[in-house]
């Protein structure tokens, strides 16, 4: 046997080194950096990193979510339950409050992810943070693919696809003048199996909606809805009982479930490998606007 | 055990890479339905006779009203025996700072030619790109055979011209496929209509590389990212904790090694090696982890933690090699911030000391260097690093040059002479047998 020049670490392993050396450099090179948590697999993964990349001492900055006032009350629980168990601070963005005092109107198809970006870009302003850590992925979307590990935004929030830092090496640049901030997204070269294969590797607890289980949905523009407060059938949708889970977590009027078996940790992963659509494709009305939504809502300072 | 190999593509524009790129990730089967359809709708709404396989990877709307790629896009895609991250770089001329982007990282070039045009400038940019940043292999996709009638002269003629090209600039893991991205030909699978051809396909090669570098051939070097001292915030147990954090650059470390600190020099011997509550006997690059000391000296952010068998020296002078990647040029009396492992320091441009001339790889006087130059620079620094030559140093004798105004990424650097370097490296080795 060959032993001592078998040393090369896995694709997870090296994602895991990656994404850990990422999470430090910020840690290390700002002031005021707020890990955005949502209680999604994504943003846990990233928590969970952030974890191990400062064992023993505790995760040094606070997190941060965005309440569409529309989410999974599962998720807002387990959001809840980790930052507790973590000692971790929590900033809330709250969408409800800005449209119960007008700053915000209530969209005609009841969706708010859109709505999302003013109070994000508010609480990064108002707690002065200037890194924020985004659970987005580079194989979410197209837009999305051309996206930096450190992204500038301007002293409105935006990002300017075409004028882009180029980011060599391992040599984050998080240099930025007051107003700015650098969004960093240390899940940038993981796929959404990877994503999976690390929760699995790693024994990593998550919201129970991922896994399989029965709802009571109904079908819009093809996906299937969760009936809750805020997504209610309209005439002509029948409300059905069938056995779901979810893809993706987000908001409930516009997060669609879709129909699966999965119950377990390596259910998902089997489903996810064969599966023939994206997860964007699969679960997201509002990717589904036009060829260039999420770049447009991007380049306003969304996720 | 599945392994990852990044790769970066180059090209010219109009020579087919968002179509490679695209038939690369659709014959792998990395593309999905829904993905397929929205390429397939937009193909037919611009009357398309079939899907136009560039639109899977220019993403962003001027790129699409343009039919070009502007900015570096990454796809991944997977085979049953390795994980792919490519770096999809744009080919046009304004863009090459994203050439230098993509191949930082990588481990194997792709480089498209167009059979029909054969070399171009942006081809020999590339490959001056590869060979300055040290990229382990080079792969030359000659495309568009089918508009050759699949001609083994054409494509010989093309070959041997990229290779001698190539070898000029002392690139010898170079290796070229006939390949038609439109139809598919040699992409994924061979293709029966290039006969002549023996060799692998795209994909096949991709997955016979062999990686690179081996850890225990490379003397340790840790740079610190940050020390994790938790004093009462993590329990009685950790108290008096201390590590040093980061990821490792080069080399294996034990517990046990004798090491050395730059730039202080001061030395002390590995007592733990932590991994998130996990004790480890052995790390190596390019794992993450903190590691434990037997001496409380004073170690922070910025410094090099190396092996005491082999320590690079410490100056404030460096001689480097910069690819410029922004706007407004580069002169002699500019200050600007250097950003090498995890310091950053001060640095005043001393001599700009020529620029590379792409074709026939020489340097030329120059006195100030401007957007996609590739030219020597004197640097002095206001505080000393350790620096070594990017050659033999990858991880370590690379640096930023960093605008102190406005912060913006100004070029690429690359400690050592880079350039003189590949000459001599041409005139040593001369004829050398090609790998193919």
């Amino acid at each position: 046997m060959t032993l001592t020049d078998e040393r090369r670490l896995t694709q997870l392993e090296w994602l895991e080194s990656e994404a850990i050396h990422i999470i430090r450099e910020v840690a290390a090179e700002f002031e005021r950096p707020v890990l955005l948590f949502s209680g999604g697999k994504d943003s846990v993964v990233m928590l969970h990193l952030a974890v191990k990349a400062f064992w023993p001492s505790p995760v040094p900055f606070p997190v941060m979510h965005v309440d569409t006032g529309h989410n999974f009350p599962e998720v807002l629980a387990f959001r809840d339950a980790t930052v507790e168990r973590l000692g971790l601070r929590l900033e809330v963005a709250s969408v409800q409050d800005y449209i119960d005092d007008g700053r915000l109107r209530e969209r005609s198809d009841g969706t708010r992810n859109q709505l999302q970006t003013q109070p994000l870009l508010d609480g990064i302003t108002s707690h002065k943070f200037d890194a924020v850590f985004g659970g987005g992925r580079r194989d979410e979307e197209k837009a999305r693919a051309k996206e930096r590990v450190f992204s500038l935004r301007d002293e409105f929030g935006q990002w300017d696809p075409r004028n882009q830092r180029p980011e060599l090496w391992n040599l984050y640049n998080g240099k930025h003048r007051p107003g700015e901030h650098v969004r960093v997204f240390p899940l940038s070269n993981w796929t959404e199996l990877d994503v999976w294969q690390y929760i699995g590797a790693e024994d990593i607890q998550l919201p129970e909606l991922y896994y399989a289980h029965q709802r009571e949905v109904f079908e819009r523009d093809g996906m299937l809805i969760s009936v809750s407060d805020v997504s209610q059938p309209r005439e002509g949708e029948t409300v059905e009982k069938r056995q779901v889970r979810y893809r993706t977590v987000g908001d409930m009027s516009c997060t669609g479930a879709v129909e699966s078996d999965a119950v377990t940790v390596d259910d998902v992963i089997v489903e996810v490998a064969a599966t023939r659509l994206t997860e964007r494709g699969a679960t997201r009305a509002d990717d589904r606007a036009s060829e260039a939504a999420m770049e447009d809502r991007k380049k306003e300072g969304y996720f | 055990m599945r392994t990852l190999l990044r790769l970066a593509t180059a090209g010219s524009v109009d020579d087919g890479k968002s179509t490679l790129v695209g038939r690369l990730l659709y014959d792998s089967k990395s593309v999905l339905a829904d993905q397929f359809d929205a390429v397939e709708r937009v193909s037919r709404d611009r009357g398309l006779a079939s899907a136009d396989l560039a639109l899977l990877t220019d993403g962003l709307r001027s790129e699409r009203e343009q039919g070009i790629t502007i900015d570096v896009a990454y796809r991944y895609f997977a085979t049953a025996e390795r994980s792919f991250i490519l770096a999809d770089c744009p080919g046009h001329v304004q863009y090459t700072r994203n050439t230098v982007t993509g191949a930082s990282t990588a481990d194997v070039v792709v480089l498209l030619v167009d059979v029909r045009h054969g070399i171009q400038e942006q081809t020999r940019r590339h490959l001056a790109v590869a060979s300055l940043l040290r990229v382990p292999h080079v792969i030359v996709v000659v495309n568009k055979i089918d508009l050759v009638d699949f001609d083994e002269a054409t494509y010989n003629r093309v070959s041997d011209e990229v290779l001698e090209s190539a070898r000029s600039l002392g690139l010898y893991d170079v290796a070229t496929i006939p390949v038609s991205a439109l139809d598919g030909d040699n992409v994924v699978d061979r293709s029966d209509r290039t006969p002549w051809y023996d060799g692998p396909s795209l994909l096949a090669y991709l997955e016979q590389l062999s990686p690179v570098g081996s850890p225990q051939s490379e003397p340790l070097r840790f740079p610190v990212q940050l020390v994790i001292r938790p004093q009462s915030a993590a329990g009685e147990e950790f108290r008096d904790y201390r590590g040093y954090a980061g990821q490792i650059a080069s080399g294996l470390v034990r517990v046990g090694d004798a090491v050395t600190v730059q730039p202080s020099g001061r030395t002390s011997t590995v007592t733990g090696i932590d991994f998130a509550g996990r004790e480890l006997t052995e790390a190596y690059a390019p794992q993450s982890v903190t590691l434990r000391l037997e001496d409380d000296i004073d170690i922070s952010r910025g410094d090099l933690i190396v092996t005491s068998r082999s320590v690079p020296p410490v100056t404030q002078d460096i001689d480097g090699t910069i690819a410029w990647l922004a706007e407004g040029s580069l002169m002699p009396g500019t200050k600007v911030l250097l950003k090498h492992g995890t310091r950053t320091v001060q640095a005043m441009v001393k001599v700009i000391g020529g620029k590379l001339d792409l074709d026939n790889a020489r340097l030329l006087p120059a006195d100030s260097l401007g957007l996609n130059d590739i030219g020597h620079v004197t640097l002095r620094l206001a505080a000393p690093i350790p620096a070594e030559e990017y050659i033999h140093a990858r991880g370590t004798g690379a640096f930023l040059l960093i605008d102190a105004q406005d912060g913006g990424t100004l070029a690429a650097g690359m400690v050592g002479d880079a350039l003189l370097d590949t000459k001599a490296a041409v005139e040593a080795i001369g004829d050398t047998t090609v790998l193919v």
